[in-house]
């Protein structure tokens, strides 16, 4: 059965894991979506076009959430019973604060000056330090499963995403 | 109307009996009715040999309506009666269109959607729209020789939820079963994929009449991904139109225009810029209605000047889209050229350059959509069973709910893979507030004056609390034809209320079935009779299915109990069907439908469960 208290790996029958083979969720999730998808059930009765709606969107939801990291650490911590991005959870260390000042200027600075070079720098010094904290999720969340650590970290993985976005806007303003 | 045709119970079981079905372009400019015959998605031509039907209406005095070329004919010497180009006006008021002042039309305001003055009464896009369809439905029916059991009818990708819901409540005005609403692009991907065994990322720029859109999809091993689409879904060939008809006016010194003259003038525009797509200049010639002669010679550099920005105006959508899919001009394989709008050399130019390579353009970029859309019919309507492929669309802009200070809180994402649902909570503003105004926005600006509103409804009854204490859950449930459905629910008291809404620019049934009942002759109309019809044909699909079924799966996933209920109710649905009572064949059916929830439910399981373990083996294999 359609079973709503089975978790986002438990559908794709993959374990719960940060360091995932994206390879075999695609796999599973193409495979399980050829089955379920309403263009199978468009001529089908009232009953399994319900099912497959409620099966396309569920299956959906557990591809969307496994195939992003971001998403994929906080699930992994809310099976954990932590809230990483609770409002009252933000905590960050002063020096990453100090660093979120000095990129933040950066920005503003590649944007005043209209420079597609600056924003490419920063966007390329970013992306590596968001890449290398990937591996360090991938310890914290399945080698040492240290899971208030990994918080920390994922929040400011977080930061560094909200940022790169940024970058990709101010792209668009200076076009 | 004509009944459909019901076989004798026992006779109707061959589970795979062609059902006719088409895919329908309804394109700004011209439309196409296509359907699969043996095999082979083909155009279906009218009497004359014609593939296009011009998509254009004229309402005469005597309530009589006529549709394609010789509308077309007509439209200098009758501009008010006879519209074109009324797909740029779907789910659109007033304040939304663009030159309004060169249209000539006598616009009425209506609430939700613009309507449009003719002799034979106000006339809103939907009604318009369903007598191009109902045109292409009678061309089909003719040409295949029965009734449709279903249509996919193709809409921008960029459209939003209005624009998408007005399409459907055409088809329903029309008479014809939305199988599904497909985007335009992800048609011409699906003829031009399975054509060709396309593998990879490939483009489809697709330039009509009115709408631009750009998909960027991912073909592999028979699944067709969209991972992002952009566009505009008010810029189009018209465009290219109107700035050589600003030229005209500005060459030969005119200022105010009637309404017959601004006609001819936009066709002899029109036919300026197709000229342009064969020869270097173009004569343009027309006799005013004040007996002035225009008489101007219109070159390549002189057009292209005029149009660069229009051109340009394409290209940043290309840029948003690829960005969000990640990717660079350089990882597509492919660009697939649509809409009759890139025959423009210089289109296909900027294009190219843009992705570093030439533009396919080996179909015709009139026909692809239409093509698609019919083999996807196919499949929908259950004619195909093996070798399928999956499509995975998406939602085209980010859909929202208003909060304090008139901001939006997007819900659901731009990009986000068709069908989802999601929901987020969100609480009272005042100590006691008792109901909350919920507003629905489509639209990426963080303002909702600056989005597109949907719809507004009140969820009342919220058990008085302190500010911030209340716990009101709002989901947004968009299926695959990309339509949005939105529910509000009190979540800390147990209590609770709930409400579901229709996009406010979507007629209501009742107006559905007001129109159907003034498009027929009032004394043939029976709406009984129709709804039983429609109820049999319900029916019948649903005793086909679960014969289907029954033969697949009632062995394995059945005790012989289970088997014997299911089948004694297909024996009484199929015993209701004989009679002419539309309640009993809609309880037969309920009890069907419900008496099988259960088989489905185990049915779908078993084959996610195949799913899986057919991955597995294939993991063991390496």
């Amino acid at each position: 059965m359609l079973d709503f208290n089975r978790n986002h790996f438990e559908i794709f029958g993959l374990a719960p894991r940060f360091a995932l083979d994206t390879e075999a969720l695609e796999r599973a999730y193409r495979d399980i979506q050829s089955q379920v998808h309403p263009d199978r059930f468009a001529h089908a009765g009232e009953a399994e076009q319900r099912l497959s709606m409620q099966w396309t969107t569920r299956v959906n939801e557990a591809y969307q959430t496994l195939r992003q990291p971001f998403d994929r650490a906080n699930y992994l911590l809310e099976l954990h019973g932590i809230h990483a991005m609770d409002p009252s959870n933000t905590k960050m260390p002063a020096d990453f604060l100090m660093q979120q000042m000095a990129w933040r200027e950066a920005l503003e600075e590649a944007k005043a000056d209209k420079s597609f070079a600056g924003l490419q720098d920063l966007g390329r010094d970013i992306g590596g330090l968001a890449q290398a904290m990937q591996a360090q999720l991938a310890n914290l969340l399945d080698r040492q499963q240290d899971f208030p650590h990994a918080a920390e970290v994922l929040r400011k993985y977080r930061f560094m995403q909200k940022l790169l976005a940024e970058i990709d806007a101010a792209y668009e303003e200076i076009e | 109307m004509a009944l459909l045709q019901i076989s004798e119970p026992g006779m109707s079981t061959a589970p795979h009996q062609h059902r006719l079905a088409v895919g329908i372009d309804l394109g700004t400019t011209n439309s196409l009715v296509a359907s699969v015959r043996n095999g082979l998605s083909v155009v279906i031509n009218d009497e004359q040999g014609h593939p296009l039907l011009p998509s254009v209406v004229r309402y005469l005095a005597d309530g009589s309506v006529t549709v394609g070329y010789p509308a077309q004919a007509k439209q200098s010497e009758d501009p008010h009666n006879t519209l074109v180009s009324v797909k740029r006006f779907m789910g659109r008021g007033v304040r939304d269109i663009r030159d309004i002042a060169a249209l000539p039309y006598q616009f009425v305001d209506a609430p939700g959607m613009l309507q449009l003055k003719t002799v034979a009464g106000s006339k809103s896009p939907v009604e318009v729209s369903a007598e191009i369809l109902k045109v292409l439905k009678r061309r089909a029916e003719t040409a295949l020789g029965g009734d449709l059991a279903g249509a996919v009818i193709t809409v921008p990708a960029y459209f939003d939820d209005a624009q998408r819901q007005a399409t459907k409540d055409a088809a329903k005005l029309a008479d014809l079963n939305v199988l599904r609403l497909l985007n335009e692009p992800t048609a011409a991907a699906i003829a031009y994929g399975l054509d060709n065994g396309a593998e990879g990322i490939y483009a489809v720029y697709d330039l009509g009449g009115g709408t631009f859109d750009i998909s960027i999809l991912k073909l592999s091993k028979g699944v067709f991904e969209v991972l992002a689409t952009n566009g505009d879904s008010a810029l189009g060939g018209d465009d290219f139109d109107h700035r050589i008809y600003c030229w005209v006016l500005e060459q030969a010194g005119l200022s105010v225009l009637g309404d017959h003259d601004k006609r001819l003038l936009l066709t002899r525009a029109r036919e300026a810029k197709e000229m342009l797509s064969e020869r270097p200049t173009a004569g343009i010639t027309a006799m005013l209605s004040t007996g002035q002669l225009v008489d101007l010679r219109l070159d390549e550099p002189a057009f292209r000047a005029m149009t660069e920005s229009l051109v340009n105006k394409t290209l940043l959508p290309c840029r948003k889209a690829l960005r969000d899919a990640g990717l660079t001009p350089a990882e597509v394989k492919g660009v697939v050229m649509v809409g009759g709008s890139t025959r423009m050399p210089r289109i296909q130019a900027a294009v190219g350059e843009f992705f570093g390579q030439v533009p396919l353009t080996n179909l015709d970029p009139d026909k692809v959509v239409a093509l698609g859309a019919a083999i996807q019919a196919n499949v929908l309507a259950g004619n195909k069973r093996d070798d399928d492929w999956l499509l995975l669309d998406v939602v085209p802009l980010s859909l929202g709910i208003e909060t304090m200070g008139g901001l939006v809180e997007k819900i659901i994402p731009r990009n986000a893979t068709l069908p989802l649902a999601r929901a987020q909570e969100f609480t009272t503003f005042k100590d006691g507030q008792t109901a909350m105004a919920i507003h629905v926005v489509q639209g990426e600006r963080e303002l909702v004056g600056e989005c597109r509103s949907l719809a507004r409804f009140e969820l009342r009854g919220i058990p008085p609390m302190v500010a911030g204490a209340a716990r009101i859950r709002v989901t947004f449930q968009v299926d695959a034809d990309g339509l949005l459905a939105v529910a509000a629910r009190e979540m800390s008291t147990g209590i609770e209320a709930h409400i579901e809404v229709k996009p406010s620019y979507g007629l209501s049934d009742d107006e559905i079935a007001r129109m159907l009942r003034d498009s027929y002759d009032h004394a043939r109309f029976d709406v009984e009779a129709r709804q039983l019809a429609e109820l049999k044909v319900d029916a019948q699909r649903l005793v086909e299915a679960t014969e289907a079924a029954l033969a697949e799966d009632g062995e394995t996933l059945l005790d012989p109990a289970e088997r014997a209920a299911i089948t004694a109710r297909v024996a009484a649905l199929t015993q209701a069907m004989q009679g002419n009572d539309a309640q009993t064949v809609k309880r037969a059916s309920d009890a069907l439908n419900q008496g099988t929830a259960e088989f489905a439910a185990r049915r779908m399981d078993a084959s996610v469960k195949r799913a899986l373990k057919g991955q597995k083996l294939e993991e063991l294999d390496l």
